[in-house]
């Protein structure tokens, strides 16, 4: 995992900052103009979200840059949060202590040793086998059967969303694409940007244009509009950005479309179990954003398909 | 230093988020109650509070649990201030309310949990009657409700290991005993004070 910083790497990071930097301006020129309450709040909560936005780009770029185990830990750490906030929100019982530990202590940071270590065979197996059958039992030692079915699927559900998937992230720096050792770091930066790129692009046309809800039970703020717009930009980036993938033109465009899809499909899920637990937002972490798993609901679904795409089709 | 980093490392530990309900912090003499479902409790409520007003704020914990071994001597003693009650010889001699007024003096604050032992965090136990005695000698006090949500399950009656769940801190409005206010009756409302501010 030795990660070179070449020119492609550095026209990246120079083109996210630019970017904020546009939308900081943005910030500043719809506070001076907006007049009515709400969209003083719509801009209010706009800014905080840029300002965090600053912060989680620099977190990435220093843990990217820094190579070698800084990607790791950085998910690791970011699943280590986000599972704590969804565990928060699922009624677990005493019966689950021990395995709850066991969850954030043993199993979390072992997926992610095994990912620093590049050992695929385990890392794709350790949580959906091991973890899944090992947990049930814990919780059945504890001698608690009430609601125990949903209970264990539950945190299985939440062990595989925000570990398991998460992890797949930093795994793309372990992939062996011929004619691009070394340069993976760029592969992550392209995923990550694209993901977060659709979502910011669904919410701002949604905020334009955004009229068609897609399922309003679920999320009101989720429409066709907002949905086309933003993956079809994000799509058209995604495939502009060829240069610093291993991939042509048309296979960016299409690992593209497949990880906003992906994304959009993650947002959806994770707002179903919100409404279901009666929340708005994961957690408080993030200003603007909500909590960690408020930001990274599409990373969780999009990471492993594109880890498996990516493996399936550019490694021998 | 010790305290600061132990403030800190609670909030770590608990992410716990602090709301301040009809309520601001305030460095006058108050009593904090909360329900107790943990041995983290009084620690999280010391660590949510501003650092001024922490400085005078002594929690009230059990002699039997605080005085085993040096180092949870020397975390009751230099680092909590606490206050510690032995709750298997109160006799008129060793009366734990006469306690909490000498600890208190002229500046200090409290933290009590009037359920006396940690529930399972389903349901609020019955309050025991010092802190109506506390507000009838000492009425210029403020009685502080605390609801503390969640730490239950961070660290649960019976485990000695913490899971590192977000938890939830909620001061209320400050109320004191009435005149003439029956001792069953101002329990049972400051149970209710402190039950609604589950949310």
């Amino acid at each position: 995992m030795n990660l070179v910083v070449d020119q492609e790497t550095l026209w990246l990071v120079g083109g996210v900052a630019a970017l904020l930097v546009v939308a900081t301006g943005i910030g500043v020129i719809l506070t001076r103009i907006v007049k009515t309450e709400g969209a003083r709040a719509v801009v209010e909560n706009l800014n905080a979200r840029i300002q965090a936005w600053w912060v989680m780009v620099a977190f990435f770029v220093v843990a990217l840059l820094s190579g070698g185990l800084g990607p790791v830990l950085l998910f690791g750490l970011t699943s280590f949060l986000a599972l704590r906030e969804f565990i928060t929100l699922t009624p677990t019982r005493r019966g689950d202590h021990r395995s709850l530990f066991w969850v954030f202590f043993v199993i979390t940071p072992l997926q992610y040793v095994l990912v620093g270590m590049e050992w695929y065979g385990l890392f794709s197996i350790m949580i959906p086998v091991y973890a899944f059958l090992l947990i049930p039992t814990r919780s059945a030692i504890g001698g608690d059967y009430e609601g125990f079915l949903g209970r264990t699927a539950m945190i299985q559900w939440g062990l595989m969303v925000c570990v398991y998937c998460v992890s797949h992230a930093p795994a793309l720096l372990s992939l062996k694409i011929p004619g691009y050792e070394g340069q993976n770091a760029k592969l992550l930066f392209f995923f990550v940007l694209v993901v977060q790129l659709s979502d910011v692009l669904q919410y701002v046309w949604g905020k334009l244009l955004g009229k068609t809800k897609i399922a309003p039970t679920i999320s009101p703020n989720k429409t066709w509009e907002g949905f086309i717009g933003g993956v079809g930009c994000a799509t058209l980036i995604g495939a502009s950005l060829w240069w610093a993938t291993p991939f042509n033109f048309w296979q960016a465009a299409g690992m593209s479309l497949a990880i906003t899809l992906m994304g959009f499909f993650g947002g959806l899920t994770m707002s179903a179990i919100k409404r279901d637990r009666g929340v708005k937002d994961y957690g408080t972490l993030i200003e603007g954003h909500g909590g960690i798993l408020d930001r990274i609901d599409s990373i969780c679904f999009a990471a492993p398909v594109f880890f498996h795409l990516t493996r399936y089709f550019f490694t021998p | 230093m010790t305290a600061a980093l132990l403030a800190g490392l609670s909030r770590l530990i608990t992410g716990a988020s602090v709301r301040w309900v009809n309520c601001r912090p305030d460095a006058r003499q108050r009593v904090y109650f909360a329900n107790h479902t943990s041995h983290l409790d009084f620690t999280v409520i010391w660590a949510a509070l501003p650092p001024a007003i922490r400085a005078v704020t002594r929690p009230i914990a059990a002699k039997e649990y605080w005085e085993k071994g040096k180092l949870r001597r020397y975390l009751a003693m230099k680092v909590f201030n606490a206050v510690l009650i032995d709750r298997t010889t109160v006799s008129r001699h060793n009366n734990p309310i006469d306690l909490m007024m000498t600890a208190m003096g002229e500046r200090h604050s409290l933290i009590l949990f009037p359920e006396g032992t940690r529930g399972t965090g389903d349901e609020i136990g019955p309050f025991k009657s010092g802190l109506y005695h506390l507000g009838k000698k000492k009425p210029e006090v403020e009685l502080v409700p605390v609801y503390i949500d969640n730490l239950n399950r961070v660290l649960p009656k019976g485990e000695f290991l913490p899971v590192p769940l977000l938890s939830s801190i909620s001061f209320g409005p400050p109320f004191q005993v009435l005149e003439n206010e029956p001792k069953d009756v101002f329990l049972e409302r400051a149970r209710e004070a402190v039950r609604s501010l589950r949310r």
